[in-house]
């Protein structure tokens, strides 16, 4: 069914994304890939993987921008997922009912068998997350590991999204955010994580950890400058040069 | 977004289709439309025609067209299902509109309660089709120019104007109108690009609806620059939404749109009307062949012009 839950889903799963600490590895859009292969939306069908025109379905992609944040230009890096919206126009839109928000956790998902691969979803989502494949012939996205979170053949510690689980930095965090007492939701407090696109109404349930203010971008050299470890500095500096 | 051909021929072959039935259901109710079975073979079959072709040819860009049964099933959510629910759902009474009118009327002032009938459910159904038709783009938020109500006024009439330009010719060849439907469309012809150019205008003076700081979360009016892309080669999302044609080709393909769509037809269907015979015939079909034309390129134009969201993460500051 193609309507959204009547009530609003007890558990919202979801991720909460750090773009401080976050370093554009790439490493979870890789591990995405590598674990999708295999899993519930598998294959992610690449065309020309060797060639000169390589394409192919991700989930997870990695972007990097220039942003202009407390007055300095810094590089953010963005990771892109679905963001298992609340009010998902990419279901609604679906004519077959292909497409679902699930109403124990939230979780939006694409049912294969019955799509027709009418793109129309593709077109719905703001934020480019549902990749079609044209080998397949249906719409492909996100699952937030499904067939991890709640595999009992793996290790408790191990029931996270296959992208969570790489992340060299913990940039990426997992949890219910509707449970104001979870830990991504203190995250999210603390830190004031954002939505994206809120203007648009999505009500997506992912957030986003914005770069954080430093309490100084001078160089300890010149902030010290008149102290006394900063002459001393200075006279080093002067006898060495 | 990208103006896929098959969508653009779906488009305009069904809103021709669509325009003629329904034109055809009002003049049977006003007590104008011909008896006569050279206008009235013609004139259902190519609409029909025309319907199913472009019906097909939605069907053909589906990756899985063997299943189209199942996207009658979400109606009550979505207007892509709607469409296909009200296209079938038209069939049944304008076939048997256009089978009575074929096979039992005789006299076009007086077609009987049951046709009248017919003709009131087939005008509504051919509004109704045509009206889900455009809400499957007027209800995408991500795409502004798109999420608009002049959107559905357009495809609306459009679809009249290009059903009436048909009938009009095949009224010409047949001499079995009489220069009424050519009026008629000359009227459409008219309202409906008086629509588009205030769409044209609207979508050009838009303010941005979202910009990259939104997209990415970065505080409101931050400047936001995409430094490196994920992928080297372009991927789904960039051949599908990335898709958007410079203004200044935009702006020819306009001028070619209005001197075609509006421009040659109001001029011929003006002469058709002054003159008669074998000049108003000609007048006739060069508006329908060329107010066609316009309309294709209009149809380009409103999908090449659409911009989408997501083409924030690949460079756009602002859509
Ligand atoms: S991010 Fe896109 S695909 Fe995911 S739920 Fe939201 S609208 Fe749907
Ligand atoms: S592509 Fe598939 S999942 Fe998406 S709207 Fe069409 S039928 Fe539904
Ligand atoms: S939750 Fe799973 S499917 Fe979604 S981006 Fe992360 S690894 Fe990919």
């Amino acid at each position: 069914m193609t309507d959204l839950p009547s009530k609003a889903p007890a558990r919202k799963l979801g991720l909460v994304i750090d773009l401080d600490t976050c370093v554009g590895c790439h490493a979870c859009a890789v591990n995405c890939k590598e674990w999708n292969s295999g899993g519930f939306a598998a294959p992610l069908t690449d065309t020309d993987p060797y060639g000169a025109e390589p394409d192919g379905v991700w989930f997870n992609r990695v972007h990097s921008f220039e942003a202009d944040t407390h007055g300095k230009g810094r590089t953010v890096h963005f990771p892109r997922s679905c963001l298992h919206c609340d009010n998902a126009l990419c279901v609604t839109v679906c004519p077959t009912g292909a497409s679902y928000k699930r109403e124990e956790d939230g979780i939006v998902l694409v049912d294969e068998d019955k799509c027709i691969g009418c793109k129309l979803c593709s077109w719905a989502c703001p934020y480019g997350a549902r990749e079609y494949d044209a080998n397949e012939g249906v719409m492909k996205k996100c699952t937030l590991c499904i067939d991890r979170i709640y595999n009992q053949n793996l290790e408790e510690a191990q029931r996270v999204p296959a992208c969570v689980s790489t992340c060299p930095v913990s940039a990426r965090h997992f949890g219910d955010l509707a449970d104001p007492e979870s830990d991504v939701s203190r995250l999210v407090a603390d830190r004031g994580g954002r939505p994206l696109m809120p203007e648009l109404d999505y009500a997506p349930v992912n957030r986003y950890l914005p770069p954080r203010t430093y309490r100084s971008q001078q160089s300890p050299l010149n902030a010290t400058a008149d102290s006394v470890e900063g002459k001393f500095l200075q006279w080093v500096d002067r006898l060495l040069s | 977004m990208h103006p896929a051909y098959s969508v653009i021929f779906f488009t305009v072959s069904s809103g021709t289709g669509y325009g003629m039935l329904f034109l055809m259901s009002v003049l049977a109710l006003i007590g104008r439309l011909s008896v006569d079975p050279w206008f009235t073979w013609p004139s259902f079959v190519i609409a029909f025609g025309l319907v199913t072709l472009g019906l097909l040819s939605s069907l053909l860009h589906l990756g899985h067209p063997e299943r189209f049964l199942k996207a009658l099933t979400q109606w009550r959510s979505s207007w892509l299902s709607r469409e296909g629910v009200l296209a079938i759902a038209t069939y049944g009474p304008s076939g048997l509109f256009a089978l009575g009118w074929l096979f039992f009327v005789t006299d076009a002032q007086n077609p009987g309660p049951i046709v009248g009938l017919l003709a009131v459910a087939t005008g509504l159904l051919c509004i109704a089709t045509v009206f889900s038709t455009s809400m499957i783009y007027a209800s995408l938020k991500p795409i502004p120019q798109w999420f608009r109500r002049d959107v559905s006024t357009g495809y609306l009439s459009l679809s009249f104007a290009s059903g009436a330009l048909l009938l009009g010719a095949i009224g010409a060849i047949t001499g079995a109108t009489a220069g009424f439907v050519s009026a008629v469309a000359l009227v459409g012809l008219i309202v409906a690009f008086v629509i588009k150019a205030r769409y044209w205008r609207g979508i050009r003076n838009a303010l941005p609806t979202v910009t990259a700081a939104s997209a990415t979360g970065m505080d409101q009016g931050a400047r936001v620059r995409s430094l490196d892309l994920p992928h080297t080669e372009p991927n789904y999302l960039q051949k599908e939404m990335g898709y958007h044609v410079a203004r200044k080709h935009g702006d020819k393909l306009r001028r070619v749109s209005y001197v075609a769509g509006l421009g040659v037809p109001v001029l011929a269907l003006i002469v058709g009307l002054g003159s008669g015979g074998g000049a108003a015939i000609v007048a006739a079909v060069i508006a329908a062949v060329s107010g066609h034309l316009g309309i294709v390129v209009e149809r380009w134009l409103f999908f090449a012009e659409a911009t989408h969201t997501v083409t924030l993460y690949y460079g756009a500051e602002s859509v």
